[in-house]
């Protein structure tokens, strides 16, 4: 396949919207083939989209699914010769998540948060999640576990039972939730910083995000640790974020990467000392960014109208139940986690959530790197991710955050930087925040460019870059970039004219990562005995099954090579 | 040979025992170990249907597969509106088909969930549920409540694996460290077995966790002395109970959805746990009867959006329950044909809706024989989940676990009946 | 009248068409002083009868009933006396139906003839 003509924008490989033609043989992208063509003359082209945050596969988003019949009856769509029906606007069904996702030229998407212990579920729904590729991050902040090797300072046994982890959740990476206070909730109590201990095991959550830092290089994972910080969603967090940040500088990252990323940082940076005195810190967060180089994030924008929130951070998901007369629904994991789901609504008439929206915009537009941020909505707790082409539109002009600002709230020019921001992102900068960027946070190799060797994954926009102003024509954009001219997943077209024309099944991604034996056979003979006198469940039938993962892609990790660590 | 087989899953109730050992003898089940009699009674088998059936005349005819298959076919393919009920006692994977199946004809796929926590989902859809996995509850509840349910009898390991009687981290004394409480109309086997019974008329449960909540509120001086025939001073004394505990744990049965109030009972039950949050840590499941009833729920939720009743008629998943829920739909005669799979709504539905059913074509899908055999038309015998093949089930607390096959079937799987169903719908499809 | 699971029924529903599963649910339980009363211990039956149905079933005690209750196992006997009505919300009213109590001596119908007389 050839796709000819097109406005090529490829960061990662210095092409900043050049006309050149793509070449695809056998799901890659190559220097020379034949074959169907494309014509893609003066159009937008890019890599695939890759979401490295997103919650779309698992118990919580089922329970999102259970809560809301009413969401499920928006977006309702029937069944056509391609696709099977589609429901649902904040927690749609499994086929509308990937189908929109295609819609939008998105290819990759990464589940950002299941429990190992409920990772079965999480799988039996990423099955089925048609066309994009996809993985899930592993919880551990809270895990019995975890915290006795950092009480106990062992950290050989804890990478093992990291390693061991990841291969019984077929996770990908190593994600905390407000660590410790999972546990804590488990009484219906919580940790209040970083330094405040978890009743009943003696480590504090400072101790457990280091320990996992250091564990995570340990075992070269392609991703970093990736943090929601604790009193995430409380005024005054920003300190509590820039605190745990400064844990964390030291550490050396085991490949071409952070150290961290932070999830949905909207949330984290936040200043006053209550809602009445409410007010924006992204300023401070991004100078933070700005002047170091160990740290990622991801937007976590709102959008306005309904949300979904669900997160593991459990006594979080209380508070928003009490303070928005909302239902609520919380599920405690044994041994593990906590978690919680609120239905949700931003309005722009609300002074708290006109802040929290121009934070999530002060945040792309402060931080100068963009390759240090990816635009997320922390779907669906933002907002769902359909609306990435707004977000996409209002970084890219100036003019229309000002229209949109003209119906918030008015502390939305008091409380933020916002109003006085000029700064508009252009294509390469969007390409980075929505590809490439987050390909290579979550160390991605094959994904998020257009170099030889990539996978072909390309998405082909109704925009032509060199007539259009982004600034003032952002309507055309937003349109532009909610239906894919073209999809390309794997090398095959499954949307054309923004329609689903094929639903292959994507990948999964997880990581097995090799370790030393003698300090797995430790850590396993703890953990039987944790099987024997605590879980609900026997160890032989813990472990996520081959069964669950019909097209697998592992990635290898391991403890360093001796002489590296010497 | 003796085939020792370790940690074997019971798919029996929605306790889902995953520490069962079954010794396998020649391909046979010999004995079965662990299990409660629920459990062993089903594991260890007994009389199944021999071979796939076809009524002629208004009896039940031996024939093959295929042709079992082709009539299935047939039946559903003329069907204006088919109904494809039961799933509870078979593999997310059988119920997987069974969507695609109905999306293909315009068939409404209900669980039997609309006669047991039904009302449950819809309560949660008001309130929310705040709840857990069992092992939280074994590793920290100092206080169970058992609100009209039956563990002794519906669930027989309950207690020991997961509740009343369980040692875990927190709670290493077992039942001698905790309280438990029975709320019921009748003094049933768990009822005799706890700290505290309180024994309520029928029908006012509503009435009593209204109580409860006002006293959990600090509104107690407003109620009456006698609520529904219970005194306000025992209340006060349950209410204290629960807002003195570390961790409380209610569970709640059929007592709850099948009386009167209904979904209303419940919603009112997860807002008092909701509300006691206020004062302690406390959460609530619902005692969920067969084995996979729970995963039914979930596959149909991720598929269509909603857990249950999900009409397809429409092309898109249409959802109301007390419209497309099966008992409505045949007490309206609103539903022309019906699959049954892994149920018997002969005996767990109202006459009525028997009545209904037994007028229409039945296509039964079941490794046993039961009343709905009696008026069944297309019957076809069944490999048993968890025993004779592999699959996904969900225990009630939402955890799902991997059934393993134990011994080789004479029957084809209840996936490879419901493709087989499905390629033959597809191809008289193709020659209309 | 409630109905309900027991053991018996339980460990007989996945074998419905055995004597053990159809003693069982064929059989009401009332409380020793209903049952007293009824005089009813040489082994009469009970007809049942509600507003949507009526079933002969034998009859037993269960100390842990109050008076005028009736308990029956869930199955097709205490279904006979169950109407389709779910208020709107997919469940039948299985528990708190109101039924007369009388004694008979019509005998317990068979599975076959019970489920034909449905038909």
């Amino acid at each position: 396949m050839i796709i000819k003509g097109g406005i090529v924008y490829d960061p990662a490989n210095g092409i900043f919207g050049e006309e050149m033609d793509i070449c695809i043989e056998n799901g890659r992208i190559v220097e020379d083939a034949g074959g169907e063509v494309i014509d893609a003359s003066g159009l937008l082209v890019m890599p695939g989209g890759v979401d490295a945050h997103s919650h779309i596969a698992g118990p919580k988003m089922n329970t999102g699914r259970i809560m809301r019949p009413d969401d499920s009856r928006i977006g309702t769509e029937p069944r056509t010769r391609v696709c099977r029906p589609s429901t649902g606007y904040t927690v749609p069904n499994c086929y509308a998540i990937g189908y929109r996702y295609a819609r939008l030229g998105y290819t990759t998407a990464f589940e950002a948060a299941t429990p190992i212990i409920e990772a079965r579920h999480t799988h039996e729904e990423l099955e089925e999640i048609p066309i994009i590729d996809k993985g899930a991050l592993t919880l551990f902040g809270s895990n019995w576990t975890v915290m006795e090797c950092v009480r106990d300072n062992d950290l050989g046994k804890l990478a093992a039972y990291v390693a061991w982890g990841l291969r019984a959740a077929r996770g990908y990476g190593i994600k905390i939730v407000n660590p410790g206070g999972g546990e804590a909730w488990g009484f219906g109590s919580n940790v209040k910083g970083v330094h405040d201990p978890v009743p009943h095991f003696d480590v504090t959550p400072a101790q457990i995000i280091r320990a996992l830092a250091e564990v995570n290089e340990r075992l070269r994972l392609p991703h970093s640790i990736h943090l929601h910080f604790n009193n995430l969603g409380r005024p005054g967090n920003y300190t509590t974020a820039i605190e745990t940040l400064e844990l964390l500088k030291d550490i050396k990252p085991s490949r071409m990467r952070q150290v961290v990323h932070v999830a949905h940082m909207q949330f984290s940076a936040y200043g006053g000392t209550g809602w009445k005195d409410f007010e924006s810190k992204a300023s401070a967060i991004a100078d933070y960014f700005n002047q170091t180089n160990h740290a990622t994030m991801d937007l976590g924008q709102i959008i306005f109208g309904p949300a979904t929130t669900m997160t593991a951070d459990a006594p979080l998901e209380y508070a928003n139940a009490r303070i928005g007369h909302q239902k609520w629904s919380n599920h405690d994991i044994e041994l593990e986690e906590s978690s919680g789901v609120v239905p949700w609504v931003y309005m722009r008439k609300m002074p708290v959530n006109a802040v929290q929206w121009a934070i999530g915009l002060e945040l792309a537009l402060l931080t100068n790197d963009p390759w240090k941020v990816v635009m997320t909505t922390d779907h669906p707790n933002g907002g769902p991710f359909v609306n990435y082409p707004e977000i996409i539109a209002l970084l890219m002009s100036r003019e229309k955050r000002e229209e949109e600002m003209k119906t918030l709230h008015e502390v939305v020019r008091s409380r933020s930087t916002l109003p006085s921001i000029e700064r508009e992102l252009d294509w390469s900068e969007i390409v980075i925040m929505t590809r490439a960027a987050p390909a290579r946070i979550l160390g991605l190799e094959d994904k998020g460019h257009l170099g030889t060797g990539a996978d072909a994954d390309v998405s082909i926009y109704n925009i032509k870059p060199d007539e259009i102003d982004p600034s003032k024509d952002h309507a055309k954009v937003k349109v532009g970039m909610s239906r894919a001219k073209y999809t390309i997943k794997g090398g095959a077209v499954v949307v054309r004219d923004g329609e689903i024309v094929a639903a292959p099944q994507g990948r999964t991604y997880w990581v097995d990562a090799a370790v030393p034996e003698s300090d797995m056979d430790r850590m396993l003979l703890d953990l039987k005995e944790k099987f024997e006198r605590y879980y609900s469940i026997r160890m032989s039938n813990y472990m996520v099954q081959d069964a669950y993962i019909s097209n697998p892609f592992v990635v290898r990790a391991g403890v360093q090579p001796l002489r590296e660590v010497i | 040979m003796i085939l020792q087989i370790e940690d074997v899953l019971c798919t029996f109730c929605g306790c889902l025992c995953d520490d069962i050992r079954v010794e396998v003898d020649g391909g046979r089940i010999e004995k079965v170990r662990g299990a409660c009699r629920l459990g062993s009674s089903k594991i260890m088998g007994h009389n199944r249907i021999k071979s796939p059936m076809i009524r002629v005349n208004g009896s039940l005819k031996e024939t093959s597969y295929d042709e079992a298959y082709r009539k299935a076919a047939e039946i559903l393919v003329s069907a204006k509106h088919p109904l494809l009920y039961g799933w509870a006692s078979t593999t997310c994977e059988a119920l997987k088909k069974g969507i695609l199946l109905a999306e293909e004809i315009g068939g409404v796929v209900d669980t039997t969930t609309s006669v047991c926590h039904g009302p449950s989902i819809i309560g949660i859809e008001e309130k929310g549920l705040v709840g857990t996995t069992l092992g939280q509850i074994k590793n920290r509840a100092d206080l169970i409540v058992f609100w009209g349910c039956n563990p002794s009898e519906a669930h027989p390991r309950h207690t020991l694996r997961y509740s009343s009687n369980a040692c875990g981290r927190f709670t290493p004394d077992g039942r001698k460290g905790r309280k438990v409480l029975v709320i019921d109309v009748r003094e049933t086997r768990t009822a005799r077995n706890a700290d505290r019974f309180l024994r309520i008329q029928p029908g006012t449960d509503y009435e009593i966790i209204s109580a409860l909540r006002m006293i959990v509120g600090g509104k107690a001086e407003s109620l009456p002395e006698d609520i529904a025939g219970v005194s306000r001073k025992e209340l006060i004394e349950i209410a204290e109970m629960m807002k003195g505990a570390k961790f409380g744990a209610i569970f709640f049965g059929l007592g709850l959805t099948q009386s009167r109030g209904r979904y209303k009972n419940v919603d009112n039950a997860l807002s008092l746990v909701s509300e006691l949050n206020s004062h302690t840590k406390f959460v609530i499941m619902a005692m969920r009867g067969h084995y996979n009833v729970t995963g039914a729920n979930q596959v149909l939720t991720w598929s269509s959006g909603y857990p249950m009743a999900v009409d397809y008629a429409r092309g898109a998943p249409y959802y109301n329950p007390g419209e497309t829920s099966c008992c409505d739909l045949l007490s309206r005669r609103d539903v022309d044909a019906a699959l049954i799979i892994a149920s018997d709504p002969a005996s767990n539905l109202p006459r009525g809706c028997v009545e209904a059913l037994a007028e229409m074509p039945v296509i039964q899908i079941d490794p046993f024989e039961n009343p709905t055999t009696l008026f069944a038309d297309v019957v076809i015998p069944s490999a048993i989940a968890g025993i004779e093949a592999e699959g996904t089930a969900y225990r009630m607390d939402g955890l799902s676990l991997r059934l393993r096959k134990l011994v080789d079937a004479e029957y084809p799987s209840d996936v490879e009946i419901l493709q087989a169903i499905l390629d033959n719908v597809r191809r008289l499809r193709d020659d209309n | 009248m409630i109905s309900g699971r027991t053991l018996a029924q339980g460990a007989g529903c996945e074998d419905k068409m055995s004597p053990l599963y159809i003693n069982e649910v064929s059989c009401c339980y009332l409380s020793e002083e209903d049952y007293r009363a009824l005089g009813i211990s040489d082994g009469k039956n009970l007809l049942l009868t509600s507003p949507h149905g009526s079933a002969v079933l034998r009859a037993g005690v269960d100390k842990g009933l109050p008076q005028g209750m009736v308990f029956i196992p869930m199955g097709p006997w205490a279904n006979m006396l169950i109407g389709t009505d779910t208020n709107g919300c997919g469940m039948p009213g299985f528990k708190g139906v109101e039924v007369e109590v009388t004694p008979t001596d019509e005998k317990v119908l068979d599975i076959r003839e019970l489920i034909s007389r449905g038909r």
